[in-house]
């Protein structure tokens, strides 16, 4: 119910008009006259508490994040903060063998997400839109991965990945000393081994966006086109696919935010060793490890911050524009 | 194929027709395969490890019994880790819930100049990646002195600390869910009560908060999964064992009993279980909870 009401909010707020809208502007100057001195006092804890609260765990340390990256540091008191300028990054980029690796396992995470379980979250959805019985078992067994917990996943995946006990070795026969297949161990595999837990996961989260999408669509669109004598791929590909644009773009940015966030599969596969380094583990690295090297931790920080950016930030232009708009 | 005849005819007639059989054959298929993982794991954690070191693990069951998962659940005190998240996560549901939508009923109901830069404050801050933010916070945290309000002196290693950076964290997606929703109310509901002299608070919390329901119900269940299945700040933000919640204490188990796979399994399934009960308790609004804030990581 829920879901129907704000998923239609924009094109329902679109229909009467331009009534409302110019109304809408001119109520709170009034409104606002009305508000007592208490009231105001009110109002401006009801929304400073919680701005406080945000913006000093997230973006002040966001911040901090790009100071420090400036810096080296030991984390030992604060005299001890030394301003290096661009070092931490020339090291970053030139000699740490574990970066460029790590940033090419980011956007392998993101290209592998995209094209596989997303397209087949896009078809299953499709299928079950269908109308079909017993829809909610299937919708629910392929769900189920999204409702356990990522470090829970990692651990379960390793049951079917383990070279001696695992589900797969055992079945192909490579469970014998000398036959191993190292999935996890290999850092030709590992990768990859990952991944198809992690799509495992991803292909639920896209099924049922992708489901709240095509409830959305129009019927009348689905009987026009078949009236016009369109054949099923033809009404998905001409009529259907074009009205999830809004779906799509929320995939694409769910898709790569998933790609920079990975982390909890990696960590609980193998702790981002040898094959399966990624941005998260390599700050992560920075914290827990032995070596405590903030400035350094903190650069790795910041190139994830740019590259989350560069896509949050066209994102919300657009969505909130489209909200101002409405 | 037409399934416009189908969509709308669904209920009076619905023909077997070969293509429809075969979409059930894979649809059943591929829910099973999709299945197999954790039913893999519940096979694996009902026999005994004695008995499938010997035999392998693709073989006949000769016993299945719930050993493994007593033995997980007592021998490595679960309930005091599942007591743990709950001390983390019924706080940070609850605070968060009440301070977004605060935030949400201020942008939705009175300052429409600030809410579109609040609300992109709140929900760009929310798209970060954790790891973006996790440095400072981390050494922040160290700094942060709170002698006998936690068991570290620190708001580091505190069940504190986790509240307050999930409550910091998530509000940024409920204030912006929630003041969508807001936005839809009729605006002579709130206006009415101004007029006869409602101070804002009683607004907000007698008249705006009880039609925000179902969103609030949708947006709890989402909450607590997310914060039940927290893992990355628990293992940065916690350094004691004891102190663990479930997903992160997990991890330090299996370390332990690394070498009974069966018991690990078993300590897994546990661990799931929670967030599949409330999964199929509120599966309603748990869904309608993840469209309605799409943009969410």
């Amino acid at each position: 119910m829920t879901t129907d009401t704000n998923m239609k909010s924009p094109e329902a707020a679109a229909v009467p008009p331009s009534g409302p809208a110019p109304v809408k502007k001119r109520v709170p100057r009034g409104r606002k006259r009305l508000l007592t001195r208490r009231d105001r006092i009110t109002l401006g804890f009801m929304a400073g508490v919680p701005t406080v609260l945000h913006v000093a765990l997230v973006w002040v340390t966001a911040l901090a994040s790009i100071a420090l990256a400036f810096t080296s540091w030991d984390g030992i008191g604060f005299d001890s903060i030394k301003w290096v300028g661009l070092d931490n990054f020339k090291q970053l980029f030139s000699d740490n063998p574990q970066f460029w690796p790590a940033v090419e396992h980011n956007v392998i995470w993101f290209v592998v997400l995209i094209l596989i379980p997303t397209p087949f979250g896009l078809f299953l959805a499709v299928q079950l839109d269908k109308q079909i019985r017993f829809s909610r078992v299937y919708q629910t067994a392929f769900f189920l991965p999204v409702v356990v917990s990522l470090a829970v996943t990692g651990f379960v995946w390793q049951l079917v990945y383990n070279p001696d006990t695992g589900l797969i070795n055992s079945l192909i026969g490579a469970n014998k000393p000398g036959h191993y297949i190292d999935w996890i161990g290999d850092p030709h595999l590992n990768l990859w081994a990952v991944l198809i837990a992690a799509s495992w996961r991803h292909t639920g989260y896209m099924m049922i966006l992708y489901l709240a999408g095509l409830k959305g669509v129009d019927p009348s669109l689905r009987e026009a086109s078949s009236l016009d004598g369109a054949n099923e791929w033809q009404t998905f590909k001409n009529v259907i696919f074009p009205t999830l644009r809004p779906t799509n773009t929320v995939v694409l940015v769910v898709t790569i935010i998933e790609a920079l966030r990975a982390f909890d599969l990696v960590f609980v596969f193998n702790k981002g060793a040898q094959g399966t380094e990624l941005l998260s583990i390599l700050i992560t690295n920075n914290i827990i490890g032995e070596s405590s090297r903030i400035g350094y931790g903190s650069a790795i920080a910041v190139v994830l911050l740019v590259i989350s950016l560069v896509v949050i930030i066209p994102y919300l232009i657009s969505t909130f524009r489209k909200e101002r708009s409405a | 194929m037409s399934t416009p005849t189908v969509a709308l005819g669904a209920k009076q007639r619905t023909p077997l027709r070969p293509a429809r059989i075969l979409l059930h054959v894979f649809l059943a298929g591929t829910a099973l395969a999709w299945l197999a993982p954790l039913l893999w794991a519940v096979f694996a954690a009902l026999r005994p490890y004695s008995e499938t070191s010997t035999k392998g693990y693709v073989s006949w069951p000769d016993t299945l019994n719930f050993d493994n998962f007593k033995n997980a659940f007592t021998q490595s005190d679960m309930l005091h880790y599942f007591g743990n998240t709950l001390i983390i996560a019924v706080p940070a549901v609850l605070v968060t819930l009440l301070l977004s939508s605060m935030v949400a009923f201020y942008v939705s109901r009175f300052d429409f100049r600030l809410n579109i830069f609040l609300l992109l404050v709140f929900t760009a801050g929310n798209l970060l990646p954790q790891q973006v933010i996790i440095t400072p916070l981390y050494r922040m945290y160290l700094l942060i002195d709170l002698p006998g309000i936690t068991m570290s002196g620190k708001l580091y290693d505190s069940a504190l600390g986790l509240v307050l950076i999930h409550v910091a964290f998530q509000s940024g997606f409920c204030a912006f869910v929630l003041s969508n929703y807001m936005r839809m109310l009729p605006h002579e509901l709130t206006e009415a009560a101004l007029v006869d002299g409602a101070s804002v608070w009683r607004m907000y919390w007698q008249i705006v908060l009880p039609l925000c329901k179902p969103a609030m119900a949708a947006l709890g269940t989402l909450l607590s999964i997310w914060i039940y299945n927290d893992f990355f700040w628990a293992i940065v933000l916690i350094s004691t064992g004891e102190n663990m919640p479930i997903t992160s204490a997990l991890n330090n188990l299996s370390g332990q009993y690394f070498t009974d796979p069966n018991l690990v399994a078993a300590g897994a399934l546990l661990t799931a279980i929670p967030t599949l009960i409330v999964y199929f308790v509120l599966q309603r609004q748990f869904v309608s909870g993840l469209t309605l804030g799409a943009n969410k990581g």
